[in-house]
């Protein structure tokens, strides 16, 4: 088992009071599997994927643990966490566009970065890393603003897997990219796996059939919690939580995705995280509501790897 | 490059061109007969000295030729360095007068200008997101940038000039001494220079330390910064980064003020009575003296443009932002 979080309690704190952000999340992710996170925004898919790699400063981890391949990860500890930055847990950020200093020419910087990392530069490696998602070795040379912005997409791409990370977390890296483009990186992310370069990966998206593309597994988060983690196929086929349903009827079919279509499906828009609903958080939303829903339904394993947070499932 | 150079060549040629079209202009096009009127006001009694002068000024304005003889006579005129002779120093070249004056101002302004945005930008890089100093560089920046600047020169001639006794405050130099090249003499001109230097740094130094602090913080907040980190970079490299970047404005600052330096000296050489050129052009409208006047305008006007176009060239070996901008206006 590559990553196992247990119980992950994760709270922002800000001036009104600590919003819920990560209110108890269990799950796995095996080796060689890629994870997809879906739910809409504001479910707390960013919160998840910063908590594993680098928590700012208004977050609080609350409870809960981190392990990734058999050590625990000390999340709270921004120091001790330094160690498994880049080497073991990396990060291809949603801002991969404006992630690369201005003023530093690729290669140098890099080679600044692996330098104060205390690994030297394996030059042939980079040039082949390089090659394996089709960027000139020119690159190195160039300046991010010479660049354009799928260029820099696969830049960060390949900064951020140099060091053969065993886990790496991809966050809405897709978003700001056309369709066709999207494609590309998705493939040249599932490549990473395959060809072991990492071992496991999270691919966030509020987008689920481009998850689907790619995803062994799906998770549905909503509102801080977990509603839903199946094999990708299960989730779309044949979804048990209501949350689930809905998403994935919002879509026109899976597999198709139309430029710009937002989730509009669903009537309605997640709770605030500062004061969240007691029982289900869905409850209000729920088409299926009834009187059990004001306790919380507990996640249950419904089938092999099947798992629900939901009375009605 | 070499296009962005020519643009901006021609720039700041046709800056320099309308300044001095500007300043042919105002005395030609003023109301009533500028060279009587200045005769008067220099208030010459002996009637043969006016006479002097009546003759000299007519001669000069060519008022008789057709004026775009007038016009190209000033430009030839100005290429030898003739600004004209002065009324307040009669019968001393204009010219002369300010090339005195030059080097106090510059000896003032650009040490403190220089000292004040490295010792400022250092500060306020270092104090960024340190709690303890920054806790004491922010609130001292503030209160020597919020104070206005006359009242901190009064005050540093009053503690230290009058109470204290330390350092003089007027003159460029001592009233009983020649300037001449001696050690004693070097010795009294740094005396005289020390207040108004200091109260230029002083003035100048919360502005930029306060500026960089903010840039440094906006950097560190940045998501170039955010990757660095995520990626374990240690807070040296990345500080590093960010020093950089937020120095960059600050060069445009640099250039700007570079650019007024004139204006700053103004008040500190009135204040200090200090011989500079700020000090050339009160007693230019003091005593009406339009030629001085005019040939410290331009003489600005030079400084300003000179100084923008380094700037200029700095600002491209430092960013290769601008040189990136540079090749896509090529292509
Ligand atoms: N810096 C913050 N301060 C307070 N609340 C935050 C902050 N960032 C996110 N949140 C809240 O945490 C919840 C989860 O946000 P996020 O993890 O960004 O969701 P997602 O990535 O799924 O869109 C939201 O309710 C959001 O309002
Ligand atoms: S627990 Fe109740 S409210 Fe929540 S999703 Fe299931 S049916 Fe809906
Ligand atoms: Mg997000």
């Amino acid at each position: 088992m590559s990553l196992r979080v247990s119980d992950l309690k994760v709270y922002y704190k800000t001036l009104k009071g600590q919003v819920k952000a990560l209110d108890g999340v269990s799950f796995e992710v095996g080796d060689r599997e890629i994870l997809g996170l879906a739910g809409e925004s504001g479910c707390g898919k960013t919160t998840l994927g910063k908590s594993l790699i680098r928590m700012d400063g208004r977050m609080r981890h609350i409870g809960g643990t981190v392990e990734l391949d058999g050590e625990e990860m000390p999340i709270g500890d921004d120091r001790r966490m330094n160690a498994f930055r880049f080497h073991e847990v990396s990060l291809i950020p949603q801002y991969s566009m404006s992630a690369l200093n201005p003023t530093r020419k690729i290669g140098k910087m890099v080679a600044e970065l692996l330098h104060s990392r205390g690994v030297a530069l394996d030059a042939g490696k980079l040039r082949g890393r390089l090659d394996a998602v089709g960027l000139p070795h020119e690159v190195l040379d160039r300046y991010p603003i010479e660049l354009s912005g799928g260029m820099k997409q696969r830049v960060v791409m390949v900064v951020s897997t140099l060091l053969d990370p065993s886990l790496l977390i991809a966050d809405e890296i897709t978003s700001a990219l056309d369709v066709s483009t999207q494609k590309a990186v998705a493939g040249a992310l599932a490549a990473f796996r395959d060809d072991g370069l990492v071992k496991s990966m999270i691919f966030v998206t509020h987008d689920l059939s481009l998850t689907y593309q790619i995803a062994d597994t799906i998770m549905v988060m909503y509102a801080g919690k977990l509603a839903e983690k199946a094999p990708a196929k299960e989730i779309v086929e044949a979804p048990r939580h209501p949350y689930t349903r809905l998403l994935i009827n919002s879509l026109p079919e899976v597999g198709v995705r139309y430029a710009d279509r937002k989730l509009t499906g669903i009537a309605g828009s997640p709770p605030s995280l500062l004061n969240p609903p007691k029982g289900c958080r869905f409850r209000d939303r729920c088409p299926l509501a009834f009187a059990q829903c004001e306790q919380e339904p507990p996640v249950v394993e419904v089938a092999p790897n099947h798992s629900v947070a939901c009375w009605k499932a | 490059m070499r296009r962005y150079f020519g643009r901006k060549l021609l720039v700041y040629g046709l800056t320099f061109f309308v300044a001095v079209t500007i300043n042919w202009m105002v005395p030609r096009f003023m109301p009533g007969d500028p060279v009587s009127s200045m005769v008067a006001r220099t208030g010459a009694s002996n009637p043969a000295a006016a006479e002097t002068m009546r003759v000299y000024y007519t001669g000069l304005f060519g008022l008789d030729q057709p004026i775009w003889q007038q016009y190209f006579n000033f430009w030839a005129t100005l290429f030898q360095g003739d600004f004209g002779i002065s009324i307040w120093a009669f019968p001393t070249p204009v010219s002369e007068i300010i090339l005195g004056a030059v080097p106090y101002t510059l000896a003032l302004m650009i040490p403190a200008i220089l000292l004040s945005w490295v010792v400022g930008n250092w500060f306020g890089a270092y104090a960024a997101r340190r709690k303890a100093l920054d806790n004491a560089v922010l609130p001292i920046g503030y209160i020597l940038t919020a104070m206005p600047y006359m009242w901190l020169a009064v005050l540093l001639a009053w503690g230290l000039g009058v109470v204290a006794g330390l350092f003089p405050v007027a003159g460029g130099y001592s009233f009983s001494t020649r300037p001449n090249w001696s050690w004693d003499f070097f010795l009294d001109l740094l005396h005289h220079w020390t207040l108004p230097f200091a109260s230029l740094f002083l003035a100048a130094l919360g502005g930029w330390a306060i500026g960089m602090r903010n840039m440094i913080i906006y950097e560190l907040e940045s998501d170039y910064s955010n990757y660095l980190s995520a990626l374990g970079a240690p807070q040296r490299l990345i500080r590093r980064y960010a020093f950089r970047n937020a120095v960059l404005p600050q060069i445009t600052g640099l250039a700007l003020q570079l650019g007024v330096l004139v204006a700053g000296a103004l008040v500190t050489e009135i204040v200090f009575s200090y011989p500079g050129l700020g000090s050339l052009i009160l007693k230019a409208i003091q005593n009406q003296d339009f030629f001085l006047l005019q040939g410290t305008f331009l003489f600005i006007v030079l400084g300003v443009l000179i100084a923008n176009f380094i700037i200029d060239i700095v600002y491209v070996v430092v960013d290769p932002r601008t040189r990136a901008g540079m090749a896509g206006a090529q292509a």
